[in-house]
């Protein structure tokens, strides 16, 4: 059975500089709370591993907590850019990053293959493209049909983050809405971390609903609100005004470091 | 009272929205692609399935979606899949019939960019990346492209191959494996291009009312071929232009 601590408490126990770790939830159930507790407590020299950085990467990378970036897509959906990322990557502001950069369906596989504890994943992918030049993705042959496959390596990231909406005093973990890589992120990891909306006597049944079971977790802290500005189906939205606000508070850097300041780094709970 | 003239991309987003008439599923990237998917839900073809890369398999939005995953997309969707889940069971086997995609560079085999503008390790410009669309383009049943179109964005070679449309020709698709029939046509503000059945090369098959070949072969990076006689885009309705004017305004 899972753990059940503080947040703050929850990061200084797992997280530590240099590791590899995976805030994961694609658009829904991002870990941002967490990902700001990290901040707070100065983490350095970080892996970071996400399939869509989205504005939480992109404050990460601006904070300079990043040594290395995994990812499949880096802009603001919908919006734009993410002009701390670019920053990052096209001058080296405020320090330069190292890259790995895959498709979605590659850091799926990735993930799925890190849950299974299987060295690696087999797709259709990245055939004629430049990118199987840039990353690391093997062609082999299938050893059934002749086949030419691509070979993506499994990600096992130090530390697996993810937002979820409800777990009990278990720490069994109840997620509905969009599943992203929630568990596979979970389950390939060497450590995890869900926060949640909230924690209930009793979990009940939902239709849909994905559950993870508390045995499988380390440690789970409570986050009420701590997706926003993305969302946790049922509870909270998606604060699409704020994604279209970033794109004007991080294209400058200082006002990007005047608003982290205020936002994130001296307002514990805040966004 | 008939709505004031349609601009060019409404026009764009109505020609888009058509060529989804017949189509039973469409897989749809953010931005114009999606508002002209869900428009035509609205006027063209009610049942047809919309998919977003975030899961959502027949999802109904009332509101276009800011990005692929917001709420309203899951609450109406037929379907909530995880990621693995969407790529390796319902975009691999090549379940879905079209996919609608943009990019920012475009090259005259309808391969597309969206990596870096300049040079990989030392890009002027670093766009966000792969994220679905190269399995997307090389699995679903045919890739629709909506861009922009100028010479920034029709460009005579890539800065960086994200996603393989005709590769370097005829064959290419079929020697590099990849299953689905690729670009049948890049939807821009000024016309339609669609490649050439020999040659795999767009031509511009296809002119927006008021816009000249000469000024459609100005605006692209290469030399556009032009197809015999041009089909000219029918005017928007009344019915096309409204819907398309009440979704924007929701």
């Amino acid at each position: 059975m899972a753990e059940i601590l503080e947040l703050s408490q929850a990061v200084a126990e797992l997280v530590h500089d240099g590791d590899s770790v995976a805030l994961e939830g694609f658009t829904h159930l991002i870990p941002f709370a967490a990902g700001h507790e990290l901040l707070r407590q100065g983490r350095r020299d970080l892996e970071l591993i996400r399939m869509t950085p989205d504005l939480l990467y992109d404050q990460m990378i601006g904070m300079g907590a990043a040594r290395r970036l995994v990812f499949s897509y880096g802009g603001n959906p919908g919006v734009g850019s993410l002009h701390r990322f670019r920053d990052a990557i096209e001058n080296g502001w405020p320090h330069a990053i190292e890259i790995e950069e895959h498709s979605h369906a590659g850091m799926a596989n990735r993930y799925a293959a890190g849950a299974a504890d299987l060295p690696f994943a087999v797709l259709r992918g990245y055939a004629g493209t430049d990118l199987a030049a840039r990353t690391a993705v093997r062609f082999i042959e299938c050893p059934f049909t002749g086949e030419r496959l691509a070979a993506v390596a499994a990600l096992r990231p130090d530390v697996a983050i993810v937002h979820a909406q409800e777990a009990d005093r278990e720490g069994n973990v109840s997620l509905w809405g969009i599943p992203g890589v929630q568990k596979e992120a979970i389950l390939a990891s060497r450590r995890s971390l869900v926060t949640v909306e909230r924690i209930v006597d009793r979990i009940e049944p939902r239709p849909g609903a994905l559950t993870v079971p508390g045995w499988a977790i380390d440690v789970v802290a409570a986050a009420p609100g701590g997706s926003q500005p993305s969302y946790s189906q049922g509870v909270t939205e998606r604060d699409n005004d704020f994604y279209r606000r970033w794109d004007e508070i991080s294209r400058d850097r200082e006002r990007f470091a005047e608003w982290m300041e205020e936002n994130v780094i001296a307002s514990v709970g805040a966004r | 009272m008939s709505p004031s003239a349609a601009s060019t991309d409404e026009i764009q987003t109505i020609v888009a929205a058509r060529f989804l008439a017949d189509t039973r599923t469409v897989f749809i990237g953010v931005g114009r692609p999606s508002t002209a998917a869900i428009l035509a839900r609205m006027v063209h073809n009610p049942s047809l399935v919309l998919i977003y890369e975030s899961g959502t398999i027949g999802a109904k939005p009332f509101h276009i979606p800011l990005s692929i995953g917001d709420g309203e997309l899951a609450e109406t969707a037929d379907a909530v899949v995880s990621v693995p889940e969407m790529f390796n069971y319902w975009i691999g086997p090549g379940r879905v019939d079209v996919a609608f995609l943009g990019a920012a560079q475009v090259d005259r085999y309808a391969n597309l960019n969206s990596t870096v503008i300049g040079d990989y390790e030392h890009p002027k410009t670093r766009l966000p990346g792969a994220g679905g669309a190269p399995e997307i383009a090389s699995n679903c049943g045919e890739v629709i492209v909506v861009a922009a179109h100028n010479r920034r964005t029709l460009v005579e070679k890539l800065d960086f191959v994200t996603t393989v449309g005709h590769g370097d020709g005829p064959g290419s698709r079929e020697a590099l494996g990849l299953r689905g029939r690729g670009p049948t046509a890049v939807i821009t503000d000024l016309g339609v291009l669609e490649p050439d059945p020999q040659t795999k090369q767009l031509r511009l098959t296809q002119l927006h009312e008021g816009v000249s070949a000469e000024q459609v072969r100005e605006a692209t990076g290469w030399d556009l071929a032009v197809a015999d006689e041009p089909r000219i885009t029918q005017a928007p309705s009344d019915q096309e232009l409204e819907a398309l004017r009440e979704l924007l305004a929701r």
